[in-house]
């Protein structure tokens, strides 16, 4: 593999340096670098590919989705592996958990090992498959954990994301069970009987549009279980989609007690709220839905302050007969991959809550950590893996569906300003995505 | 008037006055030998209900036929919805035949909405109950009937004070009366069991009371909701005896009432459960006044949405000017009587 220089990248946001890139590791970072360092590589002293970042784009290690639905199998009509791979490396991502609500569910060693596979044949990003907690989602009996652990996707996370592991026997001994092999029970947290047919969040709007809600204790109440059923048992919990400000009261709580739970926030909920469902336009229609401005700043200040761990896609993608109807037959969810980076700079980055080393401990490193997936969220150093993305903030532009490498274009932000732009994503040293486009 | 009547905010205090006027015009056509003006010749107008509900669509049947338009009639039991066409298809469907106006009815709060804003029809859109969002054309003939009563004809309802009472949760009658009451004035108070109001109700603009009684001797207008019984496997309410009791309109309750006082219901009542046979068949319950007064409002609604801002009975024969938003065909005119030459 033939060499890469990026000149005068901000790194981490810091002072411009250059990185050179040596095939699938970095070579050097530090100023005036020639290409020669770290000895020839397989084109000589000179690299091959020189890339200026004029002292204005940053780069960050290449991001971690703890949380995308990618589809496939079962749902190829909004999504596949590989489109949503694409969708994931235009957004400055080199790897992405793949939600198991698929259809078969992934809860056998068959399915996980079938998702890793087309991951592994896409090439825009690693593909590390989510394991269903329950056969079937169904919440009754424990699917083979440890055959999807040791089979070659080696699951770590496990999920029935879309539905809640509401029994609390059958959530405790998950959480136990997963301990044999360091595993972690990603819950979403959505109490089934207080959330009967609900539409969207409980509360003032929800009340004058006549829509059924989902109150923020349904989310709050299943949180305060889990946290107390994993501190009884010693293992790890991890918060799917963390969405009100009672919620991140309790996790903050559970972090103070030293007890191991982590969570996550989507980027819409750091950004949107329910007075947009008063449109009744459905591509706002997502679970858990989007909640109150006081919840959002709640939202965004957690993540500041490290309680909640990291930004999550939750990146959802429906079909267009899906959302192009009355908002309570529409489908539930939002695509995600492609505009997260610009949304967290927006609500983040530009509102001076993160720096950028904090945007990439929390959508690269963090991550990373919580799904025990090694290669990724790396230090920015010699020696490492070359997944980076590097991304130019000053950038302005209007979100156009039209343009998404993911099949489907269910975004809340179409029309939108946002900032920022990825401008260049790379898979252990190769570009997946340059000057903003797929290679 | 806004091209489509979706909720009753959308009406301000002059529309909503307007609306009313028309109606009282509206309704001495009914009193006349021949109840039917051609205002709306040629033009059509398609009830599509999705729910099933006998008492609105009929009414507005009345009323479309009435003002001499041709009147389709889309129910979806039966038809190509239950075949799971789309609110989209069914829309392009009716818009494809010429559909000036689209009354819908809809099991899902939002849907009229949705009807208007998509893209899918031109013509005007009429919420006739979505889901448990609004349901403005009831909001407008209660206002009739109050105004009738309390206030007068020209009038607004400036400090009257109307009691709703009930499943305030689910009812789109009476979001959208709290809605227009206040439009117009009012001073509405909701009355129901914790369980049954919504969250967030405090920031509406009305009072709440979980008390029945305490409220009675200050109400100008009681309106009573129906309470369907299968709320009560939902635990709203432990028994429909215990809701009786605490909620419901008997005689010695009404007897509380100013001697003013109107007792109201949007239909169909639940005799023995939120109002009893003897207050319903008692001469100051406005029950069958309303349905009567219904076809009115909606004939004013559909005449003001669909033929302009003329008076829809002229006493000159002046030709009215089309309003921008009426379709071309058929330049819109005065509705006049045959009497009145």
């Amino acid at each position: 593999m033939s060499k890469i220089l990026i000149r005068g990248a901000k790194v981490l946001g810091g002072e411009p340096q250059d990185v050179l890139i040596d095939g699938e590791t970095i070579a050097a970072i530090g100023t005036g670098l020639s290409g020669g360092e770290g000895g020839p590589g397989a084109d000589g002293d000179a690299p091959a590919t020189v890339i200026d970042a004029e002292g204005r784009m940053v780069l960050l290690p290449g991001l971690v989705d703890l949380h995308t639905h990618l589809r496939e199998p079962g749902r190829e009509d909004s999504e596949t592996v590989l489109t949503g791979t694409r969708a994931a490396a235009v957004g400055g991502y080199t790897a992405v958990h793949a939600m198991a609500n698929t259809f078969p569910v992934a809860d056998t060693a068959g399915v996980v090992e079938q998702v890793w596979r087309l991951g592994k044949e896409s090439g825009y990003c690693d593909v590390q498959p989510v394991g269903a907690v329950t056969v079937g989602l169904e919440g009754k009996q424990l699917a083979e954990l440890g055959a999807m652990a040791d089979s070659a996707a080696q699951v770590r996370v496990f999920s029935d994301d879309g539905k809640c592991v509401d029994d609390a026997v059958i959530m405790r001994r998950a959480l136990e069970y997963v301990k044999a092999f360091d595993g972690v029970v990603a819950q979403h947290a959505q109490e089934p009987r207080l959330t009967e047919g609900a539409q969207m969040n409980e509360g003032t709007v929800s009340g004058e549009l006549g829509l059924t809600g989902w109150p923020a204790v349904a989310e709050e109440s299943i949180i305060a279980r889990d946290i107390l059923l994993a501190a009884h048992v010693g293992s790890r919990v991890h918060i799917c989609h963390l969405s009100t400000a009672g919620s991140v009261e309790l996790v903050r709580w559970a972090k103070s007690k030293g007890w191991d739970v982590t969570a996550e926030v989507t980027p819409h909920h750091l950004l949107l709220t329910d007075e947009l469902v008063r449109t009744y336009n459905p591509v706002y229609k997502v679970n858990p839905p989007l909640r109150t401005e006081a919840d959002v700043l709640a939202l965004r200040e957690a993540l500041a302050d490290g309680t909640i761990d990291c930004v999550a896609t939750d990146h959802a993608p429906h079909p267009h007969e899906d959302k192009d109807c009355e908002w309570a037959a529409a489908a539930m969810g939002m695509v995600g991959l492609e505009t997260a980076l610009s949304v967290v700079q927006h609500t983040m980055v530009d509102t001076g809550l993160l720096d950028w080393a904090g945007v990439a401990d929390r959508m690269s490193a963090r991550p990373a950590v919580i799904g025990r997936l090694a290669g990724h969220g790396r230090p920015l150093a010699a020696g490492e893996p070359a997944n980076l993305v590097l991304l130019d903030p000053a950038y302005r532009g209007v979100v156009n569906p039209a343009g998404f490498a993911s099949r489907s274009r269910n975004t809340p932000y179409e029309g939108r300003e946002l900032p920022g732009r990825v401008f260049a994503t790379f898979l252990r040293g190769q570009a997946t995505v340059m000057d903003g486009k797929l290679t | 008037m806004k091209r489509h009547l979706i909720s009753a905010a959308d009406l301000s205090r002059d529309d909503a006055l307007l609306v009313l006027d028309t109606a009282e015009e509206m309704a001495r056509v009914a009193d006349r030998p021949i109840k039917k003006l051609p205002t709306l010749r040629g033009r059509t107008v398609v009830n599509l209900f999705f729910e099933d509900s006998t008492r609105t669509r009929i009414s507005f049947e009345a009323a479309a036929k009435r003002l001499s338009a041709d009147v389709i009639n889309f129910s979806a039991k039966g038809s190509s919805v239950s075949k799971g066409e789309s609110l989209k298809d069914t829309a392009l469907t009716l818009e494809a035949m010429g559909a000036d106006a689209v009354v819908i009815r809809h099991g899902s709060s939002g849907a009229p909405h949705r009807l208007a804003t998509s893209g899918w029809i031109n013509g005007s859109v009429v919420n006739a109950g979505d889901g448990t969002h609004e349901h403005p054309t009831q909001a407008l003939l209660d206002a009739f009937t109050m105004r009738r009563h309390l206030s007068g004809v020209g009038r607004d309802l400036e400090g009257r004070r109307i009691t709703i009472v009930g499943d305030i949760l689910h009812s789109r009658v009476a979001r959208s009366n709290v809605l227009l009451l206040n439009t117009l004035g009012a001073h509405v108070t909701l009355v129901a069991p914790p369980t049954l109001l919504p969250i967030g109700v405090e920031q509406w603009p009305c009072e709440v009371s979980y008390d029945l009684d305490a409220v009675l001797a200050r109400t100008d207008a009681l309106m009573m909701l129906r309470v369907q019984s299968e709320r009560m496997n939902a635990a709203f309410f432990p028994t429909e005896r215990e809701y009786t009791r605490r909620y419901g309109l008997d005689g010695l309750r009404m007897a509380v009432l100013p001697e003013h006082a109107i007792v109201m219901h949007p239909g169909p009542m639940n005799r023995g459960m939120e109002i009893t046979a003897e207050v319903a068949d008692s001469p100051r319950c406005t029950v069958v006044e309303q349905v009567a007064n219904g076809v009115s409002t909606r004939m004013a609604v559909l005449y003001l949405l669909l033929g302009g801002s003329e008076p829809a009975i002229a006493t000159t024969s002046a030709t009215a000017v089309p309003v921008a938003t009426a379709p071309a065909n058929g330049a819109t005119t005065a509705a006049r009587t045959e009497e009145s030459k």
